[in-house]
């Protein structure tokens, strides 16, 4: 470890003040990502937390790699799977092989390396031009990106898309900590208006390019189980499989119980925020059980069939955990009062099932859902803090 | 920006001068005052109409500033606002009636919003605000200066929204004759819908305060 110590020390000086100077960003970024920063208090008495920006962004990082790691070996298994070229095995022998890694991972990997190239570009870029340290925020977004973007997303794309993020989503209001919207979601959000056709649909979800000699088996739908629902009010997809996350879906999506056990991990740090969690969860199911009420009510028979469905359905199939657990926690764009994360968290769960059954273009609400609630979450806090007030207002009158 | 020479002192002053470019940048309608938003963002997604539009627009101030200039002193303050917008009015209606003689299916394209050139706020404001109470060749050069402000702003927007999001320019599919779709690019769908326009106007906001210091509020 000296030397690496030894290389930033040699090349401060150049970087500090030397010809180098628009790099000291990225040598600073460097450097704290590898040592504790030595930032000492300078006047007065402060206690100082061990852990920083950096450690907790480094903490979702830890809680997203079990779905990551899952969301390769499915990406393969996926693929394998559509064109009938699976491992002679049966059960987890049959998920768990290196070529559904190495498939996986040939089309994933590539996906983070171009998120953080283009994300950190524009952080750099800015860095040096407002003169502060590049900040850790795009840590987490550089990897929720990708998670959130089907299997054959175009590399370009994904750049463009983070971009903007970066740039629309976070770097004009004053980049990270200052944004009003999740910069990985504005992202996603960007990516499904802009190219509608590589992030929805049935072609997407599962990458079926074939070699000679193979070809697509027979019967074979790409489409997501929420898909299948939209279209024919029933699914072909168990809802164990869907718990476990043997289905197509966006590359982190997919296996609820590895993405509640990264919320379960966030939680115990203290890093989420259970209240948003448990928000959303009750959200979703009085959502879900309000279907079941209406369900009879419905028109068509696709729609009744899909209003029926048990509450916990929509939980396992779709971006609910995902999107409750990573994307909704959030600490800068939710709701920052106790009693507001409970009122934020619940109308996500509330208005992404409302939008997933009743959006007419697309089977999915929870990313429209989360955007809506960031705008939403200032004015949340504006009214339990007055509400706050005006309680202790009346108090102190009595 | 003031290039043209001038003829006569008297007729392009450097105080006439401002009149047309303050509006160009410094005191730019859309960018400066956030006035007009409404039809930059409907007419922008392909070039000609909001090129049309934007002629449509300078057309419209150029001649209204002029009439209320010269009736100035004859309008009674308290019926200003009525007498604006009959001049208003009438002259959108021959606008309109114009482009269906001549462009016809731009003007279809335009359609509503060419009659709602009366309620451009760009229009009333600078006779509210600048022809009843100066000369008629102040308010014809104030005039051009905000309508061409405006129809630039349109241009811009429009230009990278239809190269953007339709992959054309003037319906010329300059993408295409670039080889670009062989590359595998993409058109921006979210370019045509129109929250993007409001998100390239806030660009040329960005662009244009970075190059210019003076419009940065200080805090």
């Amino acid at each position: 470890m000296k030397f690496i110590q030894n290389i930033f020390d040699a090349t401060r000086p150049a970087v500090t003040t030397g010809k180098l100077k628009p790099l000291y960003p990225l040598h600073n970024a460097l450097e704290t990502m590898m040592f504790v920063p030595n930032h000492n208090a300078h006047s007065g008495a402060h206690v100082r937390d061990a852990i920083d920006l950096k450690r907790t962004m480094v903490t979702v990082i830890f809680a997203l790699v079990p779905a990551l790691i899952f969301g390769i070996f499915n990406g393969g298994y996926q693929h394998y799977k559509a064109i009938g070229e699976l491992a002679n095995a049966s059960g987890w022998a049959q998920f768990f092989t290196l070529d559904n890694f190495l498939f996986g991972a040939w089309k994933i990997v590539p996906m983070i390396a171009v998120t953080y190239m283009a994300g950190l570009g524009v952080e750099i870029y800015f860095a040096g031009r407002n003169r502060h340290p590049v900040n850790e925020g795009f840590l987490v977004s550089g990897l929720l990106i990708p998670m959130t973007m089907p299997i054959d997303m175009p590399l370009w794309m994904v750049a463009i898309s983070t971009i903007f993020a970066v740039l629309i989503g976070k770097e004009v209001f004053g980049g990270t900590g200052m944004n009003l919207l999740n910069p990985a979601l504005t992202a996603r959000a960007f990516a499904f208006f802009a190219y509608p056709a590589y992030m929805s649909g049935d072609k997407v979800w599962i990458n079926t390019t074939v070699e000679a000699g193979q070809s697509v088996v027979d019967g074979f739908s790409g489409a997501t189980a929420l898909g299948q629902y939209a279209t024919t009010g029933t699914t072909s997809f168990g809802v164990w499989d869907a718990f476990l996350g043997l289905i197509p879906g966006s590359i982190g999506e997919t296996s609820t119980i590895l993405i509640l056990l990264g919320g379960v991990y966030l939680i115990a740090t203290g890093i989420g925020s259970w209240k948003i969690m448990a928000g959303s969860l009750l959200g979703a199911i009085v959502m879900g059980l309000l279907f079941n009420w209406a369900a009879p009510h419905m028109v068509t028979e696709a729609q009744q069939n899909f209003l029926s469905i048990p509450f916990y359905y929509h939980l396992v199939f779709g971006s609910w955990a995902f999107a409750t657990v990573f994307m909704a926690t959030d600490p800068v764009s939710a709701a920052h009062t106790e009693r507001g994360k409970w009122i934020y968290g619940f109308l996500v769960g509330f208005l992404g099932i409302l939008i997933r059954v009743f959006n007419p273009a697309y089977p999915e609400g929870m990313m429209l859902a989360i955007l809506f609630m960031n705008v939403m979450a200032p004015l949340i806090d504006h009214y339990v803090v007055n509400a706050n007030i005006q309680k202790r207002l009346k108090r102190a009158k009595a | 920006m003031s290039t043209e020479k001038p003829a006569k002192e008297a007729l392009f002053s450097k105080k006439n001068r401002s009149l047309l470019t303050d509006p160009l940048n410094v005191n730019n309608p859309i960018t400066v005052q956030v006035l007009g938003i409404c039809s930059a963002l409907a007419i922008t997604v392909k070039l000609k109409p909001a090129i049309v539009m934007g002629l449509s627009v300078l057309v419209v101030t150029i001649m209204a500033n002029l009439i209320t200039s010269l009736m100035r002193n004859m309008i009674p303050n308290r019926i200003r606002i009525i007498v604006q917008l009959v001049v208003v009015a009438a002259l959108v209606i021959l606008v309109d009636q114009v482009l269906k003689a001549f462009v016809y299916d731009v003007s279809k394209q335009l359609s509503v919003f060419v009659g709602l050139i009366i309620t451009n706020c760009i229009i009333m404001g600078r006779i509210e605000a600048f022809s009843l109470g100066n000369t008629p060749w102040k308010s014809v050069l104030d005039g051009f200066g905000n309508g061409a402000a405006y129809g630039g702003i349109l241009i811009i927007v429009a230009f990278f929204r239809e190269l953007l999001g339709n992959g054309t320019l003037m319906d010329y599919p300059v993408v295409e004759w670039m080889g670009l779709y062989d590359l595998g690019y993409k058109n921006n769908g979210m370019m045509l819908l129109p929250p993007m326009a409001l998100i390239v106007v806030a660009l040329i906001i960005w662009v244009q305060r970075a190059k210019t210091p003076s419009l940065i509020e200080k805090d």
